[in-house]
């Protein structure tokens, strides 16, 4: 064997080979540049949806008024308790994440085994959480109204409350079918039909005279324009086409379809990262309990899986803020 | 760290859960301004920003640094590391920002003074 080994008068010397200058394994290193793309990913997420901020900024919704349900309180104004609780959630399963490496550099198997599974608690609460709140958002609670031009209009009372399409429109007998593909003509189906035609809506507008109309605008003060009675009636009639309930990535009823497409998008990949994590999270908790890492003689994997976690978490205080706060 | 665990390691958990009360209260911090939006904060504006959005954001980015330096233990990794992964993060990020922010708002004036009518 001696024989073979070529000497080329370098070892020891700075190009030698051999060195880690960055002092890493080679797994933590690449779990650190890929989440260095990951973050340069999201954060082309958030710029795209700041760009259609900027260029939509008379005219955004308004978070507060969009994300304002918490579990239990049916009607009441909860605005960002529910998120400010995933946040929560996240972080604390971000801490016990981290609890569970620093036990494994204590190489107490027991410990490590207990944290990660709190760890994959919070994670599948969140991955819940974040569930409930998709479904309040495509389902809506007010509805709207869809005007030509692609905006929408929604209703208040004379305090400025919004009112939902239900507390005032009555859908009138109508002769219209849904078109199937069993009963239709070429086998071609439709969309659901809307529950209320436009009609509907004007005579049920017409008929409680402290209804008032709220455009998208915003005014300098950064609240929503409200027309006199006047002016909504004249607007209904000329510019509304049919009703938006809830939200789905062409339309919804809290304003412009690109707010619901990026939240579709940037809170859907973030959850998305969240399955992955908690998967990988499973993976993991199941190979130190069946003593993988106790045999390596260290928990590095603990280290790897806790630092994509993080960043799970470092990429929800980012949609946090400029979703929710901003 | 195949290599720190040759010596004794002393425990962190007492750092961890310090980190964790700082993350905590820097978010209700951010909550409660959210619920309350002070007007002075609403109303003053610095570099076409919000007076409260500059805060929401430095807070978010504070929030950020105790992430990955206490959590995803940034704070002991080399320098070299360090800077790799912050800086380019850090550059890029900032140059995306401001080349989108600033044609968005430039697209913005474009539609208020154009010859197209979007509300109709």
């Amino acid at each position: 064997m001696e024989a073979t080994v070529t000497r080329t008068g370098t070892e020891g010397k700075t190009w030698g080979g051999g060195n880690e200058p960055l002092k890493v394994s080679y797994g933590k290193m690449m779990m650190w540049f890929f989440i260095l793309s990951d973050a340069l990913t999201f954060s082309g997420f958030l710029a795209a949806y700041g760009f259609a901020r900027y260029k939509f900024s008379d005219s955004w919704p308004i978070a507060d008024e969009v994300f304002n349900h918490f579990p239990f309180l049916h009607g009441v104004d909860a605005p960002m308790y529910y998120v400010a609780l995933m946040t929560f959630i996240l972080i604390f399963s971000s801490v016990t994440m981290v609890l569970a490496v620093d036990a494994g550099h204590q190489m107490k198997k027991a410990k490590v085994s207990f944290y990660m599974l709190l760890t994959i608690i919070g994670g599948i609460v969140f991955l819940g959480s974040q569930a409930w709140e998709w479904k309040n958002f495509i389902q809506g609670t007010y509805g709207a109204i869809e005007t030509r031009g692609g905006n929408v209009l929604q209703v208040i009372d004379n305090e400025g409350h919004r009112v939902a399409l239900d507390e005032f429109v009555v859908a009138a007998p109508t002769l219209r079918v849904q078109q199937t593909r069993s009963n239709a003509l070429w086998f071609t189906d439709e969309p659901t039909l809307p529950r209320f035609t436009m009609e509907d809506v004007l005579v049920g507008f017409a008929a409680n005279p402290n209804l008032h109309i709220r455009t998208q605008e915003l005014t300098e003060t950064g609240e929503k324009v409200i027309l006199t009675r006047q002016a909504s009636l004249a607007k209904l009639e000329k510019e509304g086409i049919g009703i938006i309930e809830g939200a789905n990535l062409k339309k919804n009823e809290y304003g412009n379809p690109l707010f619901g497409d990026f939240f579709f998008f940037i809170t859907g990949f973030h959850g998305f990262h969240v399955l992955t994590g908690v998967l990988i999270n499973i993976i993991i908790f199941f190979n130190v309990l069946i003593g993988t890492y106790e045999r390596r003689g260290h928990y590095e994997m603990v280290e790897k899986v806790g630092l994509y976690w993080h960043f799970v978490d470092l990429v929800w205080v980012f949609v946090f803020t400029f979703f929710y706060l901003v | 760290m195949a290599h720190d665990t040759t010596h004794a390691y002393e425990s962190n958990s007492k750092r961890i859960w310090t980190v964790f009360i700082i993350l905590s209260v820097i978010t209700l911090v951010e909550v409660i301004l959210g619920i309350i939006k002070p007007e002075f904060l609403t109303d003053t504006y610095f570099i076409s920003l919000k007076l409260i959005n500059w805060i929401f954001i430095l807070l978010t980015i504070w929030k950020a640094y105790y992430i990955t330096w206490a959590f995803m233990h940034m704070e002991g990794e080399t320098k070299g590391l360090r800077r790799s992964v912050v800086w380019t993060a850090g550059f890029l990020i900032v140059y995306l920002l401001f080349i989108l922010l600033t044609e968005g708002d430039y697209v913005y004036e474009v539609m208020q003074r154009g010859q197209v009518a979007w509300d109709f």
